[in-house]
């Protein structure tokens, strides 16, 4: 039975099966206020989950319990707890190749021992859900935000989105599982969110019924054949090419890796008529621009206003998709800018990278300020360093 | 950025995936051409020419329309079969060479009787393939045959899907379903009516 049959029918809990688009614009919404873990328990509730792995990384250990209280409510198929992060994401591996919806979530060091199974998800085009509640990577250990680790699984070819509020948070998580389960995207989500900020505080969020649900995950639409032990991607992993050395082997293993970062183009119009485009513009022909992602992008927001008090418009872009990545949008919204400033939360600065690989005149581009290892980052910093910046131009034009 | 028009091989060492350099899948009720979008009848019209043109047309039938698992399924072999036989009818020459799996065939495919995602080019060659359409394989398998097809040969590709469609061939329908196939039937009969009253199709321009 395909899942559209399902749309009205009632759940083995009661829910009623209802259309996405009626979940997601149609259903009346309530407020309510509640932190990020909470937030995942309310979208997993009506997800129509079939199995979900957990191991108690921080900061994403409240999100993972509350999932467990889930089936013990019998809102998900099956939970249990992995031996470790790699086990886990093994483990989602297993039951997505069986034909089940599949959700997860993990955290920082978490993220980094299972790193491994990311691009095998890809590869074997499993549209796993994986939540990343991002902190810090490095020692000495941190359990504050840091958004490091997004840039560490930018091109594994998952798709990844970040959320600035517990808002997008809510509406990610489910409009997620719809573009990663199209048939010509069928690859895996990473639905990011700055750990603590959003994790851990509280923020008001509409939500629909819990007494509606998703349609469940229908496996016979993969572009893969379910967990057929003779076929790849199963058979590769155990008869690889990597073991075959001739040309055939390795233009099959190419284009095979090809094919998935076409999967990832490919979301880019589902993902455009979900959320509302891959970026959000406030008062893009100004001047000077902040463009950043997650919650950067609401301190940048604030320092647009602060500016604004002083005279000086600033506009905002929100990038929501990180892959894939809004190239074309950006160059578009940037074009008249004469200066970009991309507020980061890690010392990398790949966003800004990011950028700066997509636009012309990237000298444009101002990298920074960036904060780490838990740092807030103050709207005040933002904006010291826009002046510094101005500040320095004028100098040179007076020179 | 010129727009890519996805054409008969050979193309390239590593030819792209055309969904990575801007072209788009069909929305429904449509096809695609080359890379152009256009309504579904054009593109069955086009399908249609190249098959009648072609000295060796081919059509790969996948494990979703050989193995009888659902009922839609043999609905859709029966309506393959028959395309098979109204090519044949026109064409001595028209082959119907199964895709019954996909796993890589070691140490050597026999490509008289089958043919491979992961080495389809073995069997085009083989067989001196100059159009072919896959039906009922799986959408990532599909991909990696049209996608190395294109790279090494100079067949002309058609993918009838049942889900959106592909990029990586030349001619794409999507959402198809034993009705559609029989749409293509009759498109292949009108073509050829029209080309034997000296209306219609021309039997050059393929890509062999």
């Amino acid at each position: 039975m395909d899942s559209k049959s399902l749309i009205g029918t009632r759940n083995k809990i009661g829910q009623k099966i209802v259309d996405p688009d009626y979940l997601f614009y149609e259903a009346p919404r309530e407020r309510y206020f509640m932190t990020g873990s909470e937030v995942v328990r309310e979208a997993i509730r009506r997800a129509s989950v079939d199995v979900s792995i957990s191991y108690p990384i921080t900061p994403q250990s409240e999100a993972a319990a509350m999932v467990g209280d889930l089936w013990v409510e019998g809102y998900v198929g099956e939970y249990f707890r992995g031996e470790n992060e790699f086990a886990v994401m093994s483990e989602c591996a297993g039951a997505s190749f069986g034909g089940a919806r599949v959700f997860t979530t993990t955290s920082g060091p978490g993220t980094l021992r299972a790193y491994e199974n990311f691009p095998m998800w890809v590869g074997s085009r499993l549209p796993i859900m994986l939540n990343m509640m991002v902190r810090g990577v490095n020692s000495p250990l941190s359990i504050q935000p840091d958004t490091l680790e997004i840039g560490l699984i930018i091109d594994t070819g998952m798709l990844i989105w970040h959320a600035e509020t517990a808002q997008d948070f809510f509406d990610y998580l489910l409009k997620g599982f719809i573009v990663a389960e199209e048939p010509d995207v069928h690859l895996p989500i990473a639905v990011c969110i700055d750990g603590f900020f959003v994790s851990h505080t509280k923020d008001d969020v509409y939500i629909p019924s819990a007494d509606l649900a998703l349609p469940t995950y229908d496996p016979y639409r993969s572009p893969v054949v379910c967990m057929d032990m003779e076929s790849p991607p199963v058979r590769m992993m155990r008869d690889p090419f990597v073991m075959k050395s001739n040309y055939i082997s390795y233009a099959t293993q190419a284009s095979w890796q090809q094919e998935t970062r076409a999967a990832c183009e490919r979301s880019r119009k589902h993902t455009i008529r979900l959320i509302g485009g891959l970026i959000e513009e406030e008062n893009s022909d100004a001047d000077i621009l902040i463009v950043s992602s997650g919650t950067a992008v609401a301190q940048g927001r604030e320092a647009a206003r602060l500016l604004a008090e002083e005279g000086i418009r600033v506009g905002i872009v929100k990038i929501k998709t990180i892959r894939p990545f809004p190239y074309e949008e950006i160059k578009q919204a940037t074009k008249d800018a004469r200066l970009i400033f991309v507020p980061e939360f890690n010392v990398a600065g790949w966003m800004a990278r990011e950028i700066k690989a997509c636009i012309p005149d990237n000298h444009r581009v101002i990298a920074g300020p960036h904060v780490a290892g838990g740092m807030t980052m103050p709207p005040e910093v933002i904006v010291e360093e826009i002046k510094k910046v101005l500040a320095t131009q004028k100098e040179a034009v007076h020179e | 950025m010129e727009k890519y028009r996805v054409m008969p091989g050979p193309e390239a060492f590593l030819p792209p995936a055309a969904a990575c350099v801007g072209n788009v899948l069909p929305d429904p009720g449509q096809g695609h051409v080359n890379g152009e979008i256009v309504q579904e009848d054009v593109a069955m019209e086009e399908a249609a020419r190249q098959f009648l043109a072609a000295k060796v047309p081919t059509i790969f039938p996948g494990p979703l329309v050989l193995w009888n698992w659902n009922e839609k399924s043999a609905k859709k072999a029966s309506a393959i079969y028959k395309l098979y036989e109204v090519l044949k009818a026109h064409n001595p020459g028209a082959l119907l060479i199964p895709m019954p799996d996909y796993r890589p065939k070691y140490p050597k495919i026999n490509p008289e009787i089958e043919i491979n995602p992961n080495h389809p080019n073995l069997t085009i060659w083989h067989n001196k393939i100059d159009v072919c359409m896959f039906v009922g394989v799986h959408c990532h398998y599909a991909n990696l045959s049209l996608k190395i097809i294109r790279g090494g040969t100079n067949c002309y590709t058609i993918a009838m899907c049942a889900q959106a469609g592909h990029e990586d061939a030349m001619l794409s329908f999507r959402d198809a379903t034993p009705d559609s196939t029989y749409r293509l039937i009759e498109a292949v009969k009108r073509v050829k009516g029209l080309a034997s009253s000296g209306n219609g199709a021309s039997h050059a321009g393929t890509a062999s």
